[in-house]
């Protein structure tokens, strides 16, 4: 069964949401990074930057991690996953920086990308924004910022689409019955 | 290649780029693009490799392609061992194939191996029952990530191999690395030419498909890489031209002959560099010489080498 669960306005509006939540919480906006995770993390990174450079009048910077060198399922698959790039143009040390993930699930992604940006230097805090929250934790890990919740049981997924690599913006849940 | 998640290599191996398709070029090719951001990290390790053997087997002296892909499997969180022929017991008379052998029984996953015997690596293939082989040179065979790191750094420079004109200077009958560049240059669609004495152009030259061109004036014009080979004195038990002065004058690079080929066009060597020979000092300090990008690229093609081929807990049967 296909649901969808969001479109273009929904998502636009739930970005809009997380951003204002991020400038609410952080009192010194200037001070915070975005940084997206591959492959539509990016793209929200890059919305919910422009919407706070909108409001406020100020550059944020934007990076883009690829977490696939970090996977905890390395060893297990049959075939390596593509590595894409990786771009934080900026130093992390003492920055508080938001981490943005389409859909937050197992957890493991997230492990996979907090090992990760702990190499490129010590952030002052972490915050976790996802477009999705979704059931099924394998990990002890929460967003602070969420788009929408959904519970979908175990074997249903999940598919983001934004405009800028899938043409159209939408959100579809395909639940196994 | 970018829509996909993941994709595996062709070959289990990495003997030669004879075999290797334009697809598992690019894969390479752009993986290593991927890697060249993890070598300027501050801190410049990944797991990726975490728990995996590889061993560095060097039958013949090396000091670049040794301690890059000794850098790039560290980079890539792998244990190295590190072994030479010599204090070895290669030396006490075992076979190539009892030693390798040996090493896999160590649970060593990859074995990285240089022999001055070209078919080394192909026969160690063979022999190995789970173990990856990476050829890093083998006789005047094929020294494949040589030819990778070349076209990586000629892809940075203009941004496709598609349609270069990219001319090979020098000894192409003795070179593995002039037959891995145009195994794979012919494949990413780059004109190959080659240029040097008759007596270094092997006889068999119609077989790869390149241009053959006697006079350096000739080749260099309208060219935009040109790819100086090393004149490998250890591999030549004869004489193949008249002297090395006579070689420069008719064959060296200098800024004269420079000006000849198109105005962004850069120079390459594989190094070792014999200077004033190949190359002329002014022109390798040149802006136009890309030969210090050629090593460190060396290190990410390894890297995405080592990374493509040790994908993956079990091999599927072949």
């Amino acid at each position: 069964m296909k649901q969808q669960i969001l479109d273009k306005k929904g998502i636009a509006k739930a970005v809009s949401r997380i951003a204002s939540q991020i400038m609410e919480r952080n009192t010194r906006v200037s001070e915070i990074a975005i940084i997206g995770i591959q492959r539509r993390g990016d793209w929200l990174a890059r919305r919910i930057a422009n919407i706070i450079h909108d409001e406020k009048n100020i550059t944020i910077q934007v990076g883009i991690l690829d977490i696939n060198l970090y996977r905890d399922d390395l060893q297990n698959r049959a075939e390596y996953p593509v590595v894409r790039t990786t771009n934080i143009p900026f130093n992390i040390e003492g920055r508080t920086v938001i981490l943005v993930d389409d859909v937050l699930y197992t957890g493991r992604t997230i492990r996979a990308a907090l090992d990760e940006l702990k190499d490129f230097g010590r952030a002052h805090r972490i915050e976790l924004a996802v477009l999705i929250n979704r059931d099924g934790r394998e990990l002890p890990i929460q967003a602070d910022y969420i788009g929408k919740n959904v519970e979908i049981g175990t074997g249903g997924t999940v598919v983001v689409q934004v405009h800028e690599l899938d043409q159209n913006d939408d959100v579809i849940v395909k639940e196994v019955l | 290649m970018t829509d996909q998640h993941s994709y595996k290599l062709s070959h289990r191996h990495l003997i030669g780029l004879e075999e290797y398709s334009r697809r598992d070029i690019s894969l390479i090719l752009e993986t290593a693009a991927s890697f060249k951001e993890v070598i300027n990290r501050p801190i410049r390790k990944v797991p990726a490799l975490r728990g995996k053997n590889i061993s560095n087997m060097f039958f013949e002296s090396s000091t670049r392609t040794r301690l890059s892909f000794e850098l790039a499997a560290k980079q890539l969180s792998a244990d190295i061992l590190n072994f030479g022929s010599s204090g070895s017991s290669v030396s006490k008379g075992e076979s190539l194939s009892d030693t390798v052998r040996n090493i896999e029984a160590m649970q060593v996953d990859c074995v990285i191996v240089r022999h001055s015997s070209a078919g080394v690596p192909n026969f160690l293939s063979q022999c190995l029952t789970s173990a990856v082989v990476i050829n890093a040179g083998d006789g005047a065979h094929e020294h494949p990530t040589q030819g990778l790191l070349d076209m990586l750094t000629i892809r940075d420079a203009f941004g496709t191999l598609d349609g270069l004109k990219v001319v090979l200077i020098g000894d192409i009958t003795h070179s593995r690395v002039a037959r891995s560049n145009i195994w794979g240059l012919r494949k990413m669609g780059a004109h190959v030419v080659v240029c040097g004495p008759p007596s270094l152009i092997p006889k068999e030259i119609d077989k790869f498909g390149v241009e053959v061109c006697y006079r350096v004036e000739e080749a260099l014009s309208e060219a935009d890489v040109i790819y100086t080979l090393r004149i490998q004195h250890e591999r030549q038990g004869e004489i193949f031209f008249p002297s090395l002065r006579e070689y420069a004058t008719l064959f060296g690079i200098d800024e004269d002959r420079l000006n000849l080929a198109k105005p962004g066009a850069i120079i390459m060597h594989p190094g070792p560099i014999n200077r004033g020979v190949e190359l002329d000092s002014r022109v390798i300090n040149n802006g136009r010489s890309v030969i210090l990008d050629q090593v460190t690229n060396g290190i990410a093609v390894r890297m995405a080498v080592l990374y493509l081929l040790n994908g993956g807990g079990e091999h599927d049967a072949e």
